[in-house]
């Protein structure tokens, strides 16, 4: 289905989010959409999924002008967008989610909805128990199942708000295939993200969108530099990679267990220097988040010892973890990282150091307009962090993090930033690594992150964490097989036999 | 633009309101009473002379306490229906500590505040007993509540009937009424006392400001947005979760502790009269805004006070004016999820 925007405006408030976009997207297409945090790309989105309304201009499906009142309208007109930020899920079962949407009769036909789930399936090569409960599904699960749930509704227009931020690289390989697929049966698919690799790999064309205007159409084949200038306007480099630190140890695990319902995770023993980054790798969900937690002091380790800086916490409670000057922040930033309904600057109240017994609100008011420049927010300090764009709830969730820290542990740091906010983030967590001497734990699905800053790199596959390995000796391609489980062994004779030209490792 | 949503809210509070008055309008057409003449009996039962507003005045008083209690919980998120029971066990707790003054030739100024802050005691246990649950029990602050209200009440009646009945036969008009200078000195010619007054406008003072501007205020606020994301943030939710149960508890035991010293002067079964639940009532009403609650209860109290008319003059039942509260909160919030839904849309 052809989908057309014409002259769409948005504005909340004083914020111009769409200034009369024109776009025409043909049947059939993988349409990639970019540009910087803020830009509008959401918005966009959400008035062609019926979310919000926009204030001017109209949206053509097959050239015939539609109204798009509410989602409900949109999947009538067979338009389903997959949320950048998961809306709620309801603790109900796989395939209870699927009927739910449903709009056939008014008693659910479970057998003949179970069909279709399985077809689809079969179809795209996901495998979701249809009993399992939904909450207990990762990330590109249920991103798998949304998707599966736009399609059973009969969705022609498939929206994709950064679906890849989450999802690890075999996943993504599905989803991608799927797409593809998709496209090919008529589909139109509209792919948002800030990976260019991403659009290269996926997407016919793509668009650009800077301040809310469409600034650039680009066709293949791709230049990185076109991109680059039409986003930003001017080059980003890449930072160069540091040597690791040669500090004293800060963070030791003997032996730690950690276990959760589906999972159990070590022994790890490993010892992280101060000031260094260690980066996280695995499928989602085999271990490496556990891990994290455990180091936060969300989750109690089963068996062996943590101490930081000499002293054991094996058996403290999460608030004695952040007196330690231990932090976590979480990727799920809306349900675990900000607060819905307070502004920045009652965030930043929060996050204060000292605490009186009144607020003072003018102080607050000065540090959220100081962090809304440093961390360059979109958004005012009394704008509540619901209305910010999702990086710059992202870069919210960052600047929250600014007291001087032993320990600093990150779920997906980067998770929704455009490329220079990621690598303006980087350089400041490598300042205060390098700087002030904080260790740096993160995850990350994206592998070129984890190899560009980490000193060292723990893969983690079904549970078992891999002995860590120097980053700057680790290829993309490496850590790629460890990932899928291929023991280290293996994967240095396979690498070497087909590099014999490189050094040994 | 501010400003300006808070013209938009009040006008749509109104219509609510409109909407409210039309939907009990049309109920009493149905009933075959004169709307017109009802609404105009209410308004003089209620305004008609200074006794009347004085007593509406008296009436608005523990609302109000309760009110600016629930306010407090409902910031942090919790249905704090247990406020009935906790306003009970204040004035149980206020008659106990009284009780003790009888005949001890104390100052009864001593014996009053020390039967107030008994009250306040009593209110706050019993509410910290639902925090507790919920805490270390997972059990829904609605149910305990719940339960809890029905334990006070029959704590109330065994008191009546049992330790402390009159002497003679136990009845259900109350204790044996305390000495009269245990009561809260009225004011010359008034059934009003300016003491209980003056508290239940200190209450809202405290909690306007405690919501307003204290670090206590923002993190029940956030606990009651967002738990999870509060608990990641550092904020000890559990406590705080528990101490919006205590604030509570202590404002609507003081509201038990005024229904004691200003107006019963003994414990009768139904202490409470029901204003934890009217309560609850004016704080959806005015979406947990706390300048609103004066205004809003004084109106709520009017309706009580002026509906005492309309059984005698009408042959209407003074339940009456429960409808008009109901369908009041009820539109308008009707009204607020229009809107919202426009706002979302828009
Ligand atoms: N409900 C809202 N209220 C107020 N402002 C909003 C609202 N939704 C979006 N905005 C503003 O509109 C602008 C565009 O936001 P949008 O979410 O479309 O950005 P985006 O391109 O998706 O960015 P990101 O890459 O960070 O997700 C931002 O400045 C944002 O703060
Ligand atoms: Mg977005």
């Amino acid at each position: 289905m052809q989908v057309e925007f014409r002259n769409i405006h948005k504005r909340f408030g004083s914020v111009h989010a769409n200034k009369g976009i024109n776009l025409t997207i043909p049947g059939g297409c993988i349409q990639g959409l970019l540009g910087e945090n803020g830009a509008g790309k959401s918005t966009l989105m959400k008035v062609l999924s019926g979310f919000i309304t926009s204030d001017e201009g109209e949206i053509l499906l097959d050239g015939r002008a539609v109204t798009i009142p509410s989602p409900a309208g949109a999947i009538e007109q067979g338009i389903g967008m997959l949320h950048q930020d998961p809306l709620d899920f309801p603790p109900l079962r796989v395939l209870d989610n699927l009927l739910i949407g449903g709009r056939r009769g008014l008693i659910p036909d479970r057998r003949a909805a179970l069909k279709a789930l399985k077809e689809i399936e079969t179809q795209f090569g996901f495998a979701l128990d249809p009993d399992a409960y939904v909450d207990t599904l990762t990330v590109g699960e249920r991103q798998q199942l949304e998707l599966i749930r736009l399609l059973w509704l009969g969705a022609r227009v498939l929206i994709l708000d950064e679906p890849t931020t989450g999802i690890s690289a075999p996943q993504k390989v599905k989803l991608f295939a799927a797409l593809r697929k998709l496209a090919a049966e008529g589909r139109t698919i509209i792919f948002v993200t800030h990976k260019l690799e991403e659009v290269y790999q996926l997407c016919h064309r793509a668009a650009v969108l800077r301040a809310g205007a469409l600034v650039a159409e680009i066709e293949p084949p791709y230049r990185t530099e076109t991109f680059i200038s039409a986003m930003f306007g001017y080059e980003i480099p890449t930072p160069p990679r540091q040597p690791p630190p040669t500090t004293a140890p800060l963070l030791e695990l003997k032996r730690v267990t950690v276990e959760d319902a589906r999972l159990q995770v070590g022994p790890i023993d490993l010892t992280v220097k101060a000031g260094e980054v260690i980066g996280l790798a695995g499928m989602e969900g085999s271990g490496q988040d556990l891990l994290l937690r455990l180091c936060a002091g969300l989750l109690r380790p089963t068996g062996g010892e943590i101490a930081l800086g000499g002293r054991a916490l094996h058996n403290a409670t999460y608030h004695q973890f952040l007196r330690s000057r231990v932090k976590f922040m979480p990727a799920d930033r809306m349900t675990e990282g900000l607060v819905a309904g307070l502004s920045l600057t009652e965030h930043f109240a929060l996050n204060a150091e000292v605490h009186g017994f009144f607020i003072n609100y003018k102080q607050a008011e000065q540090t959220a307009v100081e962090r809304i420049a440093e961390y360059s927010i979109r958004g005012f300090p009394e704008s509540p962090v619901e209305s910010l764009s999702g990086g710059n709830q992202q870069r919210t969730l960052l600047a929250l993090l600014s007291a001087p820290l032993h320990l600093l542990l990150l779920e997906h740091p980067t998770r929704g930033l455009d490329l220079e906010s990621a690598v303006y983030i980087w350089k400041r967590l490598k300042e205060r690594a390098r700087a002030d001497g904080t260790a740096i734990l993160f995850i990350s699905s994206d592998l070129d992150e984890v190899l560009q800053y980490s000193d060292r790199v723990l893969v983690f596959f079904a549970g078992k964490a891999s002995a860590p390995l120097p980053a700057m000796q680790t290829s993309v391609e490496e850590l790629g097989l460890l990932i899928g489980g291929v023991p280290l062994e293996t994967v240095r004779a396979t690498v070497e036999m087909r590099l014999p030209e490189e050094p040994s490792r | 633009m501010l400003k300006n949503a808070r013209v938009v809210g009040l006008g749509a509070r109104l219509i609510g309101i409109g909407l409210a008055l039309a939907f009990v309008a049309l109920i009493l057409l149905a009933t075959g009473a004169p709307p017109f003449q009802a609404i105009s009996l209410l308004i003089t039962g209620a305004f008609g002379s200074t006794r009347k507003i004085v007593d509406v005045i008296a009436t608005a008083v523990p609302l109000l306490l309760a009110t600016s209690g629930l306010l407090i919980t409902f910031a942090a998120g919790l249905w704090n229906i247990g406020i009935e029971g906790q306003i009970t066990l204040g004035a149980i707790f206020t008659v106990g500590a009284l009780r003790l003054f009888v005949d001890s030739g104390a100052p009864p100024g001593v014996a009053i505040l020390v039967g107030m802050v008994a009250g306040m005691i009593g209110g706050g246990l019993w509410a910290a007993l639902a925090g507790l649950l919920k805490i270390y029990g997972g059990v829904n602050e609605i149910f305990s509540g719940l339960g809890l209200n029905f334990v006070a009440t029959s704590a109330t009646i065994w008191l009546i009937f049992g330790p402390w009945r009159r002497p003679g036969v136990g009845s259900m008009s109350g204790t044996e009424p305390l000495p009269p200078e245990f009561a809260l000195p009225q004011l010359p010619d008034m059934r009003i006392s300016a003491w209980a007054v003056v508290l239940s406008l200190l209450g809202v003072a405290l909690v306007y400001i405690l919501l307003r501007g204290t670090y206590i205020g923002l993190k029940l606020k956030a606990t009651g947005r967002n738990a999870r994301a509060s608990f990641v943030l550092g904020i000890p939710t559990s406590r705080y979760t528990l101490v919006a149960f205590v604030l509570c508890g202590l404002l609507a035991g003081l509201a038990g502790a005024v229904q004691v010293t200003a107006v019963y002067n003994r414990l009768i079964p139904s202490i409470s009269s029901g204003y934890g639940f009217l309560g609850l009532l004016v704080a959806m009403l005015i979406n947990y805004q706390v300048i609103w609650a004066i205004p809003v209860a004084l109106f709520y109290a009017a309706l009580i006070v002026g509906s005492i008319q309309l059984p005698i003059q009408l042959r209407l039942d003074s339940s009456l004016a429960g409808v008009l509260q109901g369908a009041l909160v009820l539109f308008v919030l009707i009204i607020d999820g229009v809107r919202q839904r426009l706002r979302e849309r828009g």
